[in-house]
């Protein structure tokens, strides 16, 4: 096994892309995520590779889909306010089937808002983010070592589904250091025989194109992308699931508010409350499944987010709202403690019991 | 530990200064009345001198820190107090420097007078762990690109290796040999080995200039 470093989870995301081949880096530096722009500026001369900071977050959003275009594995990160200025390049991406991976290590908003983590990106993200008719794949970390294994995964599902794919993290798990392994089998990409390569005269043109002259096209197109959405729902989903079998009271939390959830849940069982974590690992395609089996027996939910109640509709949704689920937050860069969600847990027990 | 009327600590981020500024500073409470703590990083907005507030106030130690420090204002503020370091002569200090060449860079503006008062140290912390520095000859450039950086030559090393909360024995003593490299190949004494305080018990006596440090953390 190779030896453990001691990385920030930032640089763990700019390593791992690294290791998954992608030579392409485009970024504009923006608190918390500069780390990655930082390493990748260090690293990519000493390996043939690209970095380029570029103008601003819409230049740079544009270079990844000539990258991506080219056929080559690429990569941008911001935080929030840069991955807004990045939606229409984004929705571009999406609208050409074209690969790439995007990172969010999300601050408090809405505008400019401050420096300190949030998740209040889940809905922009889970929607897709920019306009138009389209997802994006998102998954979420919750240490330093799935920031690397789920960035490996996010070029790997991308490529095979031609889709950007997103890591929404945030400023906790962008900024925490945390021992992380490199012992990753990393696969060979798949051909891209739709690639701007040049033709050499032996075949028709290839055109990265999300422009439609013809609206019958622009539909079918459309109907088709969502068929292979369909697929990414029931194929791809992915949560932890953590004493959920018994519990009557699951939490609901991704990335770092499941690491303080899962804390608390500790509590309550210590406490004799049954209690259980869903942490969603694949925000887009959320991972309903898990939810509706745990709706067969919980007898109430608890969503705890680092924002306004975002996930909540997802989790409402996927349980068809059998089951009452409740909001456990902090916003604008504030992080709940565990004895605010084992509270929270508590009171919920006296309701239930 | 016997220290010079200003310490000053630098090296690659993430390699743990901040830890070390802190724990040093309460050992220069322990030895000197008129102690002060400076936090000069102008790199990295997170994890300041300013989340050990209640350590360090309980050990009497004056903060020299940007009021923006750990607030929203993503800016590289100075502390409006920083020429305290070198215009109080009597002041006994700790500083700490952020992160890199470009952390170091903030050194600039002290460097002439703590050149010619020549009462200073300057330690490079190191992790071996980390994953830019794995070895002397990557410690070995970033001495060199602080140094240019500040205008300031190094005249210590701090052995830092560690692996965060899974930091054994083990980790801390398969780093003895890199902290040896280091000196030699820096040309600069081995000042101290930084070890977690719940290890220096078991560790005394077989790593050099142990140095036992209680570590500040965030509260989640």
């Amino acid at each position: 096994m190779a030896e453990k470093v001691l990385m920030k989870g930032n640089e763990a995301i700019a390593e791992a892309a690294i290791q998954a081949g992608c030579r392409h880096y485009f970024g504009y530096p923006i608190t918390p995520q500069t780390e990655i722009a930082a390493y990748m500026a260090k690293r990519m001369p000493k390996i043939g590779g690209t970095f380029l900071q570029a103008e601003s977050e819409i230049a740079a959003i544009n270079m990844v889909y000539g990258v991506s275009s080219a056929g080559k594995r690429v990569m941008t990160s911001s935080s929030s306010p840069g991955i807004s200025l990045k939606g229409e390049g984004i929705s571009y991406l999406a609208g050409t089937d074209l690969p790439c991976v995007i990172v969010n290590a999300q601050r408090g908003g809405p505008g400019l808002g401050g420096i300190q983590p949030s998740q209040s990106d889940y809905f922009q993200a889970t929607r897709g983010g920019g306009h138009g008719d389209y997802h994006i794949l998102v998954l979420a970390p919750s240490s330093v070592q799935e920031m690397a294994e789920l960035t490996i995964k996010a070029f790997d599902l991308a490529d095979q589904y031609l889709m950007p794919a997103m890591i929404l993290a945030d400023g906790t798990t962008g900024q925490m250091m945390e021992p992380v392994s490199f012992d990753f089998e990393i696969k060979e990409p798949p051909a891209k025989p739709w690639a701007t390569t040049g033709t050499k005269m032996q075949r028709p043109h290839n055109i990265a194109n999300s422009l439609y002259l013809d609206p019958e096209k622009l539909e079918r197109i459309n109907i088709e992308r969502f068929k292979r959405y369909e697929i990414i729902k029931e194929k791809e989903q992915l949560a932890e699931e953590y004493l959920v079998d018994d519990a009557d009271i699951v939490i609901a939390a991704f990335g770092i508010s499941a690491r303080i959830a899962k804390n608390a849940v500790d509590e309550a069982r210590a406490l004799g409350i049954k209690a259980g974590l869903i942490r969603p690992i694949t925000l887009w395609p959320f991972p309903d499944k898990v939810f509706k089996k745990a709706a067969e027996h919980a007898k109430r939910f608890i969503s705890v987010e680092l924002s306004m109640g975002q996930m909540i509709e997802d989790v409402k949704l996927a349980t068809e709202c059998k089951v009452p689920v409740s909001l456990c937050y902090r916003v604008g860069g504030m992080i709940p403690t565990p004895d605010q969600v084992l509270e929270a847990i508590k009171e919920a027990a006296k309701e239930v019991m | 530990m016997h220290f010079k009327r200003v310490t000053l600590l630098a090296g690659h981020y993430g390699s743990g200064k901040t830890n070390i500024a802190v724990n040093l500073a309460e050992m220069l409470a322990a030895q000197e009345k008129n102690v002060a703590i400076a936090d000069l990083d102008i790199v990295n907005p997170y994890y300041r001198t300013l989340d050990s507030k209640e350590r360090l106030d309980h050990a009497g130690i004056r903060m020299i820190v940007s009021r923006f420090a750990n607030s929203n204002v993503d800016i590289p503020a100075m502390p409006q107090d920083m020429y305290a370091v070198v215009d109080d002569l009597s002041l006994h200090c700790i500083v700490d420097v952020g992160g890199d060449d470009r952390g170091a860079l903030a050194l600039g503006r002290l460097a002439p007078k703590l050149r010619e008062e020549a009462d200073y140290d300057m330690f490079l912390v190191v992790n071996r762990f980390r994953p830019l520095t794995p070895d002397a000859q990557s410690v070995l450039e970033v001495v060199q690109e602080i140094e240019l950086a500040a205008g300031l030559k190094f005249t210590g090393i701090i052995n830092n290796s560690n692996l965060g909360a899974e930091t054994t024995e083990e980790t801390v003593l398969s780093s003895i040999e890199f902290g040896k490299q280091c000196s030699q190949l820096a040309g600069l004494p081995l000042v101290a080995t930084g070890v977690e305080e719940s290890l220096a018990e078991s560790l005394k006596g077989k790593v050099p200039g142990i140095l036992p440090l209680k570590l500040q953390k965030r509260p989640v």
